[in-house]
């Protein structure tokens, strides 16, 4: 009998699966678009892995991510961690003398500082669209260039322009006007990567001590470019993981493993119910002003969570001693 | 005249008991929900500190509830909120509402001033009763600022955390059909009583962490997106650093006697913030030393976007950090925050600290 442990990780851009075996290899990797529709994205591309893999072969399951709530209602998680703990784990599991994580995603980027294997600093950007992969994916977009291209196309500069960045909206207008100066595209491109990184160093990163080893995760390490530009900066060597895109996820399925020494029971809902029919159903909550709109997951008729009431009452209405979400 | 204030914490509890006390009529602010914030950023300067938009969007939903004469607290400390008053009083006009304001602002020199507005405020000018009744409404902020933290503490324990919240849903539910200071007594004490017998879960080692920075988002759960119940119900014990209680026993109280809490503060913080920075800046800086010798887990720093004080504070934390091996987190809230983000921060904040602590009592275990 096999000891699979699957970790999901549910981002704004991505959603990515992996299963690991009780020695921590990688057996499944899935990096998906998530396409603003993490149900159906989750309940396929778990369809897909159901068809290789038995009910009881999965010992523990783990979701991360900003969905991490709505993946674990659809699979039934063991663990539902935040993405900054998923990260460091999966990272310290890898490199075990790992001291700084650089984490660029989608959304948000994080700086998380760790010493003998634990956390002791992190930042996360959430607001500024700057420093994270949607910036990049908007500016390959228009300039008519694969998002997977850039990072080449970046480091054949030899002469980046500098481009302003520390706004997103500023940086698309100053990159313009070096364009319409004439200069070329991959120096532009190069120039962007630099803005990037300098806003992320400049604001993420800010008083923080960043030591080697560095570890450089998320979607965006895959830009070469990025990476590139992180060592002219820092001046130190950037390592880039294996399976970069998905530290996030298996981090989650670590941590599920972790958390079953202890439980010995998975929630693990089974591949079968993953099949179900699962509908969202929003409606406005009138009682005060608040105004809440609540969140409704169902499936099989049956109301399986609420959330994003501020006052409790419909999330707890379900099962009155146990909180849902 | 019908009175109300502005909305902070606890202490509407308190301000309701004193002046029916005396025997005035108080019209509530209605609980701080989205509307009153929309309220308040539609009407003030996009770039003014979270409170006052709050506060106006308490007046507003109080008059439309039939209230005419607004009640405000001035500030020794130079910040913004010194200007709080006289602002309200202008935006209010400016929109046209019709009310009178009452402001308790320091003497400074013009004791005369805080009278008549105190006695105007009263409604009455028999000290003897003004005084009853003051140190009355002193007694009850005191017992619901400990309802409060011992609500707190009874979350992180208990078995059952929901019913904590239940509880004190209904007290609060229950506190606007009060009318008096021993109808409210009363009250607490039959809540306090029945937190008391919930059963707790001795098992777990609870962490504990001391919330500072700026008070007004410290003690007011709509702003903080309610941190306290939060943490609680991730097992963490939480003691704030400032509370109505404080605050009062500060200004009126032991503070002018030179014995409060305060002067600790600014003692701790001496050698890294020797001078007044305005708000409770150096306060945080105290706070969080003390804290830190108190063997706290773990610190957040809270304050409102563009808080000056806050931000001198919060740049001298990482050397408080560093000097004293204690991780301390700073969250910044304002009407855009997104609560998601905001959690995701405390949750591995969270993790972090419990690590540190279970690595930690490892490293005594090996050495012992």
């Amino acid at each position: 009998m096999k000891e699979l442990f699957v970790g999901v990780d549910v981002g704004s851009v991505s959603t990515n699966i992996v299963i690991l075996d009780d020695k921590n290899n990688l057996l499944e990797n899935k990096y998906v678009r998530t396409r603003g529709n993490p149900i159906k994205v989750i309940t396929e591309a778990m369809k897909e892995v159901g068809n290789k893999y038995k009910d009881n072969d999965i010992k523990g399951v783990g979701t991360t991510g900003s969905g991490r709530n709505l993946a674990d209602i659809i699979l039934g998680a063991d663990i539902v961690k935040n993405e900054i703990t998923a990260h460091a784990i999966a990272a310290i599991n890898f490199i075990p003398d790992v001291k700084t994580i650089l984490e660029i995603g989608g959304q948000d980027s994080k700086i998380i500082l760790i010493d003998n294997g634990i956390v002791t600093d992190f930042a996360m950007n959430t607001v500024c669209a700057a420093g994270t992969g949607s910036f990049l994916d908007r500016q390959s977009q228009r300039l008519g260039i694969e998002i997977q291209d850039f990072g080449d196309i970046a480091i054949q500069s030899e002469n980046p322009v500098r481009i302003a960045g520390r706004c997103a909206v500023f940086a698309e207008s100053d990159m313009i006007h070096k364009q319409q100066l004439g200069h070329n595209q991959e120096d532009i491109i190069n120039g962007l990567c630099e803005a990037l990184v300098r806003n992320y160093l400049n604001n993420l990163a800010k008083g923080k001590n960043i030591k080697e080893p560095i570890v450089f995760q998320g979607g965006v390490a895959a830009n070469k470019g990025i990476k590139k530009a992180f060592e002219k900066y820092l001046g130190k060597e950037i390592y880039i993981p294996e399976y970069h895109d998905v530290m996030g996820a298996i981090g989650a399925a670590i941590l599920a493993k972790e958390k079953i020494k202890k439980a010995k029971h998975t929630r693990f809902r089974g591949f079968d119910s993953i099949k179900l029919d699962y509908k969202v159903r929003g409606f406005e909550c009138n009682d005060c002003p608040n105004m809440c709109e609540v969140v409704e997951i169902i499936a099989d008729n049956k109301v399986l969570a609420r959330w994003q009431d501020k006052c409790g009452k419909h999330s707890n209405y379900i099962n009155n001693n146990d909180k849902l979400a | 005249m019908k009175i109300t204030f502005p909305h902070m914490g606890n202490v509407y509890i308190a301000a309701k008991g004193l002046l029916e006390e005396i025997g005035r009529e108080v019209v509530l602010p209605p609980p701080i929900t989205k509307k009153t914030l929309e309220l308040g950023t539609k009407y003030t300067p996009e770039s003014i500190c979270l409170p006052l938009k709050i506060n106006i969007g308490n007046y507003i939903e109080s008059i439309e509830k039939g209230a005419d004469t607004i009640l405000i607290t001035g500030s020794c400390g130079p910040c913004r909120f010194g200007f709080y008053g006289s602002m309200e009083k202008r935006i209010l006009k400016d929109l046209g509402y019709d009310v009178e304001f009452i402001s308790f602002d320091p003497p400074e020199g013009n004791p005369n001033a805080l009278l008549t507005e105190i006695l105007k405020a009263a409604g009455t000018k028999n000290i003897f009763k003004i005084m009853k009744a003051v140190s009355r409404g002193k007694q009850v902020l005191y017992s619901a600022d400990n309802l409060l933290d011992y609500s707190n503490y009874k979350r992180a324990v208990a078995i059952n955390k929901n019913k904590v919240d239940q509880i004190m849903d209904e007290f609060y539910f229950k506190i606007e059909g009060t009318k008096g200071v021993n109808e409210i007594n009363s009250l607490i004490s039959s809540s306090y009583d029945k937190l008391k017998i919930l059963k707790e879960d001795n098992k777990i080692d609870n962490l504990k962490i001391g919330i500072i920075g700026e008070i007004y988002t410290i003690i007011e759960p709509f702003v903080n997106l309610n941190i306290e119940k939060k943490l609680g119900h991730m097992g963490v014990i939480v003691e704030k650093s400032l509370t109505p209680s404080k605050w009062v026993s500060h200004h009126i109280g032991l503070g002018q006697i030179g014995i409060s809490e305060e002067r600790k503060k600014w003692k701790k913080a001496k050698p890294y913030l020797p001078t007044l920075v305005g708000g409770h800046g150096r306060e945080t800086v105290g706070s969080a030393i003390l804290y830190a010798e108190e063997n706290f887990d773990g610190l957040i720093q809270i304050l409102p976007f563009n808080c000056m004080p806050e931000i001198v504070a919060e740049s001298v934390l990482p050397s408080v950090q560093k000097d004293y091996n204690i991780p301390i987190m700073t969250l910044i809230v304002d009407e855009m925050t997104g609560e998601a983000g905001y959690l995701t921060r405390i949750e591995a904040f969270i993790d972090l600290v419990r690590k540190r602590k279970e690595s930690e009592n490892e490293r005594i275990i090996c050495r012992s």
